[in-house]
Formats: C-alpha cells, structure tokens, sequence
C-alpha cells in the first residue's frame, strides 16, 4: 500500500483504517463480551473486581479476593439476558459462574441504542422535549425537565413562579409513580406477584393524572423550554389529593406487606453490597449512593426549582445493600408526597410559560383572530428560536439520580450538541461490584435495585 | 475496604450543603472562565490528567460526567486567550461534594491523532462514558484498560456523532444479518 493509500478517506469523511495502526491494536480486544478467564491476563484478574470496575492500582482490593489461578474449567460463563423479565429492558449481563457464585460480571448495553443524541442535534429546542422524553420511559417528566433547563439556561430567562411549581409537582408525582414502578418489578424478581399488581395499580393512578394533565400517559412532551405546554387542569388539587391520600395509606399496607417480611429480609439483606467510596468512585448517584451512607440529593445539595422553599428529607441508608435501596426508594416515595402536599398548599397563581415572544407561541384563541398571531405560532413551530451561543451542564435529581444535560448551542435554531448524562448508564457499572461474590439468585434482586432504565443507559 | 470507605465517606458528609466556597484548586496558569455562570478551566492535551489530578485532590470526589463535542462545523467559539481551537473537545464535570461545587474541564483534542489521557486511574467510573465517547467519536484513551465500544455494535464502521458521519448513509446493520437481497 503506498502513502497515499493509506491517507485516503472514504466519501464521509472517516480515514480508512489500516489493520496494522495504533487504533487497532489498542482497541481490538475481542469484542464487548466478557472474556473467559483463559484468555484474560493474570494482572487484569488480580485487579478486577468484577469485570466493568478495574480496580486500578492507586486503589488496591483485597489480594485474598483474587483467584488467580482458578482453572478455566471450574467456571462457567453464562449469558443473562438480553431477553429476561428482571433486566428492565435489553440488558445482557455475562457472568462467570463457579457453581452458583457470580465470580466475574459484565453488563453489555446497546441493544436500545437509538442516536437520539444525534437525533437531538437534528431538532429544534422547541422540538427537542418530544426526544429527551422517550430516552427514561419510567420518568419522562424528569428528561424534559433537565432538557428545558438547559435550554432556558442558555437562553437566560426566568419562569413565572407558577412553571416552576407546576414542573415541582410533575416532577415529584413523576417520581412517585417511578419508585412504585420500581417497588412492583423489585417485588416480581424477588418472586412477590402481590407487589407487582399493586405497585401497577398505584402508578396507573398517577399516570391517569398525568394523562388528564398532558394528554398522555407517558412521553409527555409537558415540559418545555420557557415553562410547560399547558396549565393544570381544572380541579387538579382534588385530584392530586385523592392521590397522595390513597397512596399514602396504602402505603403503610406495603410496609407491613414487605418491610418486616422475613422472606423479603432475608434476600436483600446484606445483598449486592456497595461501600461508600466504590459507589463515589464508580460515580454512582441516586439511591444506590444514599445507601452507602452518603447524604447526596441535588435537590437538597444543590437546589434547582424551588426545592430549598419546601421541607423534606434525604433518606439515607447505612450499608449499601439491595435493602437500603428498598428502604431509601420506599420513604422517598412518602418524601415525595410530603412536597406535593406543601406544593398543593403555595401554588402560585399566574402564568404557566414565560411571557417571552421569542419562546412562546401565542395562545391558540389568539391564531383564530390575528394574522401575525397565525404567522408568529407557524414560525415558531417550523423554525423555532435562536438560541444564544454558549454551553452549560445542568443536572437534576432523577428517582435513579443525577440526570445531567450537557448542550451546546452554536447560535442557531438547534443544539450543535445535546448530551443526557443518564444515570442509569453511569450506575450500571456498580452491578459487577454489587454481583461479585453473590448468587445467581441474587443477581436478579441486585440487577434490579440498581434500576436501570436501558432506554436511558443507551439512548 | 471497609476503612477506606469511612475515610472517604466522613468529609463530604459533614461539609455544610448548599455553601459555595469551594475549594481552591492551584491551576498553575491553566486557562479557566466562566460559562452560564459555571467554572470552567481549559487545560492543555498534556497538562489534562495534572489538572484533573489537583482538581481530585482539592476535594472533587466525583467525575460526575465525560462526554466530547466535535466542533467541526462550528469552529468559531467562544475560548480564553491561549487555548487554540481543535476540531474535538473533550469535556468532563467533576462534581466536590463537600462544597456542592462543579468544574468543567474541557479539553481541545486535534483531529490528526485523537487521542488523550484516560481518567480511569483516577475515577474509575470514567470507563463507560470513556467508552462512549470513543464509541461515539473515536477518541482514544490512553490507559483506559477496555476501550471498545459500548452502545453500537462491535464491527460498526465510522463514529455516529462526528458531525461529518452522513445520518442515515449506513442502512441499521445487524450482526450476521443476512446480505441484501
């Protein structure tokens, strides 16, 4: 091959890659699947815990942990998933068996994977919410949220005082219905179908509320940039009330129908554990680093919203086990109700979007009278609105924690680059951890308290 | 592992939340600004891993995100005197627990020889968004201990978020999906 050759580039642009380059041998390493233990070299396996976390030396484990000379055929590697009731999705989990022990395990992801990261960089700001939305199907609200923070960031404009409140209560019903979802599936792989019809049961109300707010069940599109698509409808406090009254009771129900279950106890106990500064290393947030002891909610740490106007608590646990996580998620659930209710009492009157003719459509009473109301609502939905250059990082408690959006605007009508910092896809890399040492049994239990969304971990 | 944890653990804890004093990182004459009102520093390709290094040192515990933006199309923006634009930007939000602070660490990556530091050694839970940002750009990180691809598949061809990557150029290809007919 002469010099030319192998400087060519194909139509697109990306350099054709020669077999023999740097980028080769340093990416070429079989695939995304996990290794067998023959073909993995012995320092790799002496600082591996788990096969996503590799402990590097500045952080040493615990040497008698390490099996080196284990013989390949004593263990087994087994694939969970894609296609399993526990993994929330299409996560495929490898895991190296000895017996029924998990020695080894890696998550391998994608299989969701849609580009909506480019697909955001193709739709406008106005457009963007419809996509955000879809990434975390369990806590849509929360996607469009973090996605209108960002965009109102750059934009530098200030909600009326009721959006803000509006966003406050979705936000917070959104999570209540997203910690039942979970205490239903968690309940189903734990093998307790009780909990899993009424955990349905509890979010299908929520969700009703939602529908009649939105117009939809989920994939709301509600919240958008400059405040939300529409009002609460009339008669929402009731609603709302009746909701958190019931789930509030009912709540006390699964409390004594799970919390002190031996059964229930006994497999999540001391399972899948997690210390505080594996979960900090491996940049864990949401319940899975409240477990370890570690008081972190940006909405108490860091408050977006009005979250430092209202009383509540950051429920914390001690050991990092599947059942902190249960417990966290659980009192979250009444935390959450305990905001609604302070939300229902100081709901502001006023505005619901921002008074901005740039970023907000007219009224659409307005479009039937006037010509220009017409022209201003079609520019905004074809064209949408400039967005000042700049870029900025803006994160938000998720129910699975910290959602963070990393937009760049290049002065245009669309972002030059929208990132969703997922956090199930950063939390996905505390299971190899949580799963080493455990059973086969427990990795169900443990799989599922880390919550992962895969439409989110993928995106 | 148990007393390491503690150790770790008892700092942030007990820092007051919400306090804004945070704390001071000697940048050594590394450029840094402002963005939307959050810290930024933009420290050279070699000085990336240092920087991040006195930044984890002064007490952010936490890589809270790593991702990179190909500035292909847009190569006019806004950077402090001394940083030179290149096409790749690699940018990473570290997140100090104890006084609620982020900085953001962008980094310019040329397109000839795309490679940077890794900051696994130092947050290991920079593997998968290091991963992604490969996957997703073909950034390449030294010291990184598994660098394939994440989120597409493991033969895909080219880096869908370079902004040069023709969408739709490729029909959805499946592994061992059978040849067009």
């Amino acid at each position: 091959m002469t010099d030319d050759a192998t400087k060519k580039t194909d139509p697109v642009g990306d350099p054709v890659v020669d077999p023999e380059s740097d980028l080769v041998r340093e990416t070429d390493e079989g695939g995304q699947e996990l290794l067998p233990r023959a073909s993995t070299a012995p320092e790799e396996l002496s600082r591996e815990k788990g096969s996503v976390l590799r402990v590097p030396e500045a952080m040493p484990g615990d040497p008698a942990h390490v099996d080196v000379e284990w013989p390949d055929d004593e263990t087994m590697i087994i694939n969970f998933g894609p296609q399993h009731p526990s993994t929330h999705g299409v996560l495929r989990l490898m895991m190296e068996l000895d017996g029924e022990t998990v020695v080894r395990s890696k998550p391998v992801i994608g299989y969701l994977h849609t580009g909506m990261e480019k697909t955001g960089e193709e739709l406008t700001y106005q457009q963007g919410a419809t996509n955000v939305t879809r990434m975390d199907y369990l806590s849509p609200l929360t996607n469009e949220l973090v996605f209108s923070m960002a965009t109102e960031a750059l934009l530098g404009i200030e909600l009326p005082e009721r959006a803000v409140w509006i966003r406050m209560l979705l936000a917070e019903l959104q999570r209540v219905a997203s910690h039942l979802m979970w205490l239903a599936t968690n309940g189903m792989d734990l093998g307790s179908t009780t909990m899993m019809i009424f955990g349905f049961r509890e979010r299908e109300m929520v969700l009703g509320f939602f529908e009649k707010t939105t117009g939809l069940r989920m994939n709301h599109n509600f919240i958008r940039p400059g405040g939300t698509a529409a009002d609460l409808p009339d008669g929402w406090e009731d609603d709302v009330a009746v909701i958190i009254d019931t789930i509030e009771a009912r709540l006390d129900d699964y409390d004594q129908l799970i919390t002190g279950q031996p059964i229930f106890r006994e497999r999540t106990e001391g399972v899948g554990a997690i210390t505080a500064a594996e979960a900090l290393a491996l940049s864990a947030t949401g319940p899975i680093l409240r477990s370890t002891g570690i008081a972190w909610d940006l909405r108490r740490t860091m408050p977006y919203l009005r979250y430092d106007k209202v009383d509540f608590d950051v429920i914390v646990g001690t050991y990092g086990d599947n059942f902190d996580r249960y417990a966290i998620r659980f009192n979250e659930v009444r935390e959450s109700i305990k905001i609604i209710r302070q939300v229902l009492d100081r709901m502001p009157t006023g505005d619901y979007r921002v008074q901005d003719k740039k970023v907000t459509p007219p009224p659409r009473a307005r479009i039937d009278e006037s010509m220009e109301a017409l022209i201003h609502h079609f520019k905004i939905f074809t064209e949408g609105y400039k967005v000042p250059e700049g870029e900025v990082y803006t994160a938000i408690e998720s129910p699975r924690g910290e959602i963070g959006c990393y937009m760049v605007s290049d002065g245009s009508a669309k972002p030059y680059r929208m990132h969703i910092r997922g956090p199930s896809f950063v939390n996905m890399q505390t299971l190899p951890v949580m799963l080493r040492g455990g059973l086969v049994a427990d990795a169900i239990a443990t799989t599922s308290s880390v919550d992962p969304v895969m439409g989110e971990s993928d995106r | 592992m148990s007393e390491t944890a503690s150790e770790t653990v008892s700092e942030p804890v007990s820092g007051p939340m919400g306090e804004t004093v945070g704390p001071e990182v000697d940048l050594g004459g590394v450029p840094a600004s402002t963005s939307t009102g959050q810290d930024v520093v933009f420290p050279p390709l070699a000085d990336y891993h240092d920087t991040v290094t006195a930044h984890k040192v002064a007490g952010f515990a936490m890589l809270s995100d790593l991702t990179a933006v190909d500035y292909l199309t847009h190569p006019g923006r806004e950077l402090p005197a001394g940083v030179a634009p290149e096409r790749f930007e690699v940018v990473a939000s570290l997140l100090s627990l104890s006084s609620a602070r982020r900085v953001r660490v962008r980094v310019q990556v040329p397109e000839g020889d795309a490679v940077i530091a890794s900051l696994w050694d130092l947050y290991p839970g920079a593997e998968a968004m290091e991963r992604e940002v490969y996957d997703m750009f073909g950034i390449r990180f030294t010291g990184h201990p598994d660098l394939t691809r994440i989120l597409m598949p493991e033969d895909w061809e080219g880096y869908p978020l370079r902004k040069d990557y023709g969408v739709g150029r490729v029909p959805v290809q499946f592994k061992e999906a059978p040849g067009p007919r």
